[in-house]
């Protein structure tokens, strides 16, 4: 057991290494080797880690749904585990694209935020799953809590494409408020590498984080168990005593 | 028993039990009466701006009554634990949701169609020529509203501090709606009034969506 312990964790000693060597390297290709932008200059290199964020947060939302139908099927305690990390790691990358984008929205739009259909997603999509942990916070059984916490987070994941469709329709009925400076509209090949670069960084950091995360809450539910276990045996021993005492 | 059966039973309990006191029904209108009093302290508007900002007023107004008065749904079958003899009894958990929902859906359209009259008297919007097409806004809204609510208040009843926590659950997940229903409503008080199709058939997709996700995931809400 202590051997495989130890294993296990010059295991991510060595992955935590790894990543942590790709996102200094992703840093350096985002700053020094991608090419400057032609009109919006240095504050368009935030670009490279801010669609990595997403990228991951999406990753990390597909896998919490998939967890919470999992669980709903299976009822085993691991994926209720998993559902939370990747909820909580999904939240930390969209956090960090929220606030990555408005940086970069300021000099370039001229505005902090605007209602857009894709920012207006992602803010109702941020609020949806801070309604999911805080849910998870206010029930206080762990069975009870997987079971009411999956259902939330499925719903949730279905209004996420109503909340886009229905700011998609109401954008193209209203005047838009800014000049959006598109940057989808051909990305210079060295530009794509590096973006593809960064992508892979910061996914890599989102799933050694939710790992760690997943092992975190298993901990705790082995904790859980023994705690029990040694408060009941001990409620048992001290009735046996009271038993043997008269 | 079929599952329309014991719906409609359960739809007969609910309505025996709220107009024995009328608790509910009472503390929504004069809640929502509140939020279209203080709206004109807060905006002063004018005969112009009522139309422009009414329809998001009123929607406001019916999704938060609507989320404090969602809350009771299941909470309070849990203060008697009446909630374990309705899963004793021989019905299916879609028809518990179900007749809930019919009956959440009754309450919200009483507290709505008095807050219209009031609305429309109030801010000198005359709604009397588009009534046929408001009513069928409002259904759609509504349903809408009370089938993602009583499934959150299934959830939040099993959670501290529910009365709280349904609003934070239930407001975000009705954004997409809350856009269809006053975009619906805007067009009913343009001049001439044409009521726009494509809102009215997103409301329905809406209500479609939500209410076969709380068909296939009834069975664990009310489950032990």
């Amino acid at each position: 057991m202590p051997a495989e312990h130890s294993n296990s964790m010059a295991g991510r000693m060595a992955a935590t290494l790894f990543i942590a060597a790709l996102v200094m390297c992703a840093g350096y290709a985002a700053l020094f080797i991608a090419p400057e932008e032609a009109t919006m200059g240095l504050i368009q290199r935030i670009f490279y880690f801010h669609v990595a964020a997403w990228s991951s947060m999406f990753i990390a939302f597909y896998i919490a749904v998939f967890a919470n139908i999992a669980y709903l099927i299976t009822r085993r305690a691991k994926f209720d585990w998993l559902g939370l990390a990747s909820v909580e790691v999904g939240v930390m990358c969209c956090t960090i694209g929220l606030v990555t984008g408005p940086i970069w929205a300021h000099p370039v739009w001229g505005v902090w935020w605007t209602w857009d259909a894709r920012l207006a997603t992602t803010f109702i999509l941020w609020l949806l799953y801070i309604s999911y942990l805080l849910l998870r916070g206010l029930v206080d059984e762990p069975q009870r809590r997987a079971m009411l916490s999956a259902v939330f987070g499925i719903f949730a994941f279905l209004d996420v494409p109503l909340v886009y469709v229905s700011n998609r329709l109401w954008r193209t009925t209203h005047p838009q408020p800014v000049i959006l400076g598109g940057d989808k509209s051909g990305l210079d090949p060295t530009m794509g590498k590096v973006l593809g670069f960064c992508i892979f960084a910061i996914l890599g950091v989102m799933i050694l984080v939710l790992l760690d995360r997943y092992r975190v809450e298993k901990l705790r539910h082995d904790f859980d168990e023994l705690r029990f276990e040694v408060e009941s045996r001990a409620a048992d021993a001290q009735s046996n005593l009271a038993k043997a005492k008269p | 028993m079929t599952t329309a059966r014991a719906a409609a039973i359960i739809l007969g309990k609910e309505l025996r039990l709220e107009f024995r006191t009328r608790e509910l029904l009472t503390a929504t209108v004069v809640f929502a009466l509140t939020v279209l009093v203080l709206f004109n302290f807060a905006f002063d508007p004018t005969a112009a701006d009522a139309r422009r900002i009414g329809p998001g007023l009123l929607w406001i107004a019916f999704l938060f009554s609507g989320s404090l008065m969602l809350n009771p749904s299941f909470a309070r079958e849990r203060s008697n634990d009446t909630l374990d003899a309705l899963r004793m009894a021989p019905v299916s958990a879609f028809a518990i949701l179900l007749g809930k929902m019919l009956a959440n859906f009754i309450f919200m359209a009483l507290a709505e169609v008095i807050l219209v009259l009031v609305f429309s008297v109030l801010y000198n919007v005359p709604l009397a020529g588009v009534a046929g097409r408001l009513v069928l806004v409002l259904v759609l809204g509504t349903a809408g509203l009370v089938i993602t609510g009583t499934v959150f208040s299934a959830i939040s009843a099993h959670a501290r501090m529910r009365e709280l926590l349904l609003p934070l659950l239930l407001l975000p997940i009705l954004a997409p709606l809350l856009i269809a229903a006053v975009e619906a409503t805007a067009s009913l008080l343009t001049d001439p009034p044409a009521l726009d199709r494509t809102w009215v058939t997103f409301l329905a997709g809406f209500d479609i969506v939500f209410l076969t996700a709380s068909w296939l995931l009834c069975d664990f809400l009310v489950e032990e």
